[in-house]
């Protein structure tokens, strides 16, 4: 059911948590238990510091169910500092101002909403630096 | 012992809106039992993604063995995404190969407008990681678009550097009477498509159809008895990689297209300079740079330029998508890897028609999951 599968994912959602490998060292998000370098047991839990760089990114256009009232918006991959790539929202800047290389840091955003009735999914999307917007 | 080709068929793909998904099954299969002249099948692989999702109907193994007459023998449904095709049929040369089943058959079918719009664009998100990747709003479209961006800035190239592959798949459609698209694109009027994800456009994305399209397989030494001209499967490999484009290290890179084409080029005793033809999985035209490079006709970063050049026509050093490809002949996800084979076959019979590759006798067929982490890979060839 949604309402459980989304309160599963909320360390995730909220806080960035995922693993770091024992073994190698690598960091590791989204979580996956098996090291995706040396196939290691990767069970210690790893906060991420939220911070990071545009890798890629799309405006979507053509936006699937739960998403069509907030078209055009814009996924990216981000790279965090500490390693990973995560696949996010970017929020609070205008499309045609996001470039490669971009620095980025996590903000916790609503994802969607089912419905003026339904359930409201929260959780990370990525914002221009405040240094850089500063700078 | 060596597996070959004795029946293909298939439907025309477009949006066949009087048509059910066991009708397009069986349509597909009535043409390739006509085409192998038999009705003795003692196995079905059904490829299929979405009938669950958008036509609420699972089970199409036994719907469809039933529907075509062959209630009682095995049957059961393949799934990889828009690979489901090409894994159901890999599903058929195993079965074979290990000797238990005699004449299998596989079929691909998707029946994609028994529901419109974002439901669609949803229920096809889920080839993606649906908590880490679709949860975030991102599309098919929209990961191929991160992956066109990336390859795009790392090789300093634009959006025009990719035209080649759409002109060349609508030009060979238009020879195609079953494609779904037989108009012609100008090169120049590719950059101006509508958006689906920035930087991919319509012009840039296959569009998605209703279609079926079967493979009957037995052995060899059965196929020459039974057909004038066996296409043998001289190789088959599937190989896999990581569901998200976020958990790869080298993201502008299809490592199981790689390993995959690898094994199946290995298996047949080929090298990709022994290849008439490559039906790929241009499902986008930066799926289509990528496959070439990672099927080995062209060097890491630079798949691109064959769409320049015109090595990709039919006059080519390696043509592709010589039925329209996904691009034009349209793209019924789960049904997709059988209708690349289909195609290869008929050109490797000599009976392709207007879209005939002169003188083919060695075909590559690579179909691709999602953002490729399944690929698919089948040798096909002629004596
Ligand atoms: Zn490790």
């Amino acid at each position: 059911m949604e309402v459980s599968r989304n309160w599963r994912l909320q360390e995730q959602r909220y806080k960035l948590v995922g693993e770091t490998c024992d073994s190698c060292g690598v960091k590791l998000f989204p979580p996956r238990d098996v090291c995706l370098e040396c196939e290691a047991p990767a069970y210690e839990l790893f906060t991420f510091t939220g911070l990071g760089e545009v890798f890629s990114y799309t405006t979507i256009y053509d936006a699937p169910a739960g998403f069509e009232n907030t078209a055009p918006y814009t996924v990216a991959l981000v790279k965090l500092a500490e390693g990973p790539l995560v696949t996010a929202q970017l929020t609070d800047i205008d499309q045609e101002d996001v470039h490669i290389g971009m620095p980025v840091e996590m903000v916790t955003r609503k994802l969607r909403a089912d419905g003026p009735e339904g359930m409201i999914v929260y959780g990370y999307k990525f914002r221009p630096s405040v240094e850089t917007a500063v700078a | 012992m060596n597996v070959s080709i004795i029946g293909i068929g298939q439907t025309e793909v477009k949006e066949l809106w009087d048509t059910s998904i066991r009708h397009l099954a069986w349509y597909a299969i009535e043409a390739a039992l006509d085409d192998a002249h038999t009705t003795d099948i003692d196995a079905i692989y059904v490829g299929n993604m979405l009938a669950g999702a958008l036509s609420k109907q699972n089970h199409l193994g036994a719907l469809v063995a039933d529907f075509a007459g062959l209630r009682g023998i095995e049957a059961v449904t393949v799934e990889a995404a828009d690979a489901s095709g090409g894994a159901a049929l890999r599903q058929a040369v195993l079965a074979v190969k290990s000797g238990l089943v005699k004449t299998a058959l596989a079929v691909g079918v998707e029946k994609m407008t028994d529901a419109t719009g974002a439901p669609v664009t949803a229920a096809v998100a889920s080839a993606l990681d649906a908590d880490y990747e679709a949860a975030h709003g991102l599309t098919m479209a929209g990961a191929a678009a991160l992956l066109m961006r990336r390859y795009m800035h790392e090789y300093g190239l634009d959006v025009a550097d990719f035209a080649g592959f759409s002109v060349n798949a609508h030009a060979n459609g238009a020879d195609n009477p079953l494609a779904m698209f037989r108009n012609r694109l100008k090169a120049e009027r590719f950059t101006g498509g509508p958006l689906v994800a920035d930087p991919v456009t319509l012009f840039d994305a296959a569009p998605m159809g209703d279609g079926a399209a079967a493979v009957i397989v037995t052995s060899h030494e059965r196929a020459m008895d039974m057909v004038p001209v066996p296409v043998q499967i001289a190789g088959s490999a599937i190989a896999t990689d990581t569901l998200a484009l976020h958990d790869r290290k080298d993201v502008v890179w299809l490592r199981a297209a790689e390993q995959s084409a690898k094994r199946a080029l290995e298996k047949a005793g080929v090298s990709p300079d022994g290849v008439d033809l490559f039906e790929l999985h241009d499902s986008f035209t930066i799926m289509a740079a990528l496959s070439l490079e990672a099927a080995g006709f062209a060097e890491r970063g630079r798949g691109w330029e064959l769409a320049k050049n015109g090595a990709i026509g039919r006059n080519g050093r390696i043509p592709i998508s010589t039925f329209g490809g996904l691009k034009a002949r349209g793209n019924p996800l789960g049904a997709t890897g059988v209708y690349q084979v289909v195609e290869a076959a008929r050109q490797l019979r000599g009976e392709a028609g207007d879209c005939q590759v002169d003188g083919a006798k060695v075909a590559l067929t690579q179909n691709l999951g999602g953002m490729g982490g399944t690929a698919v890979t089948h040798v096909l060839k002629v004596e």
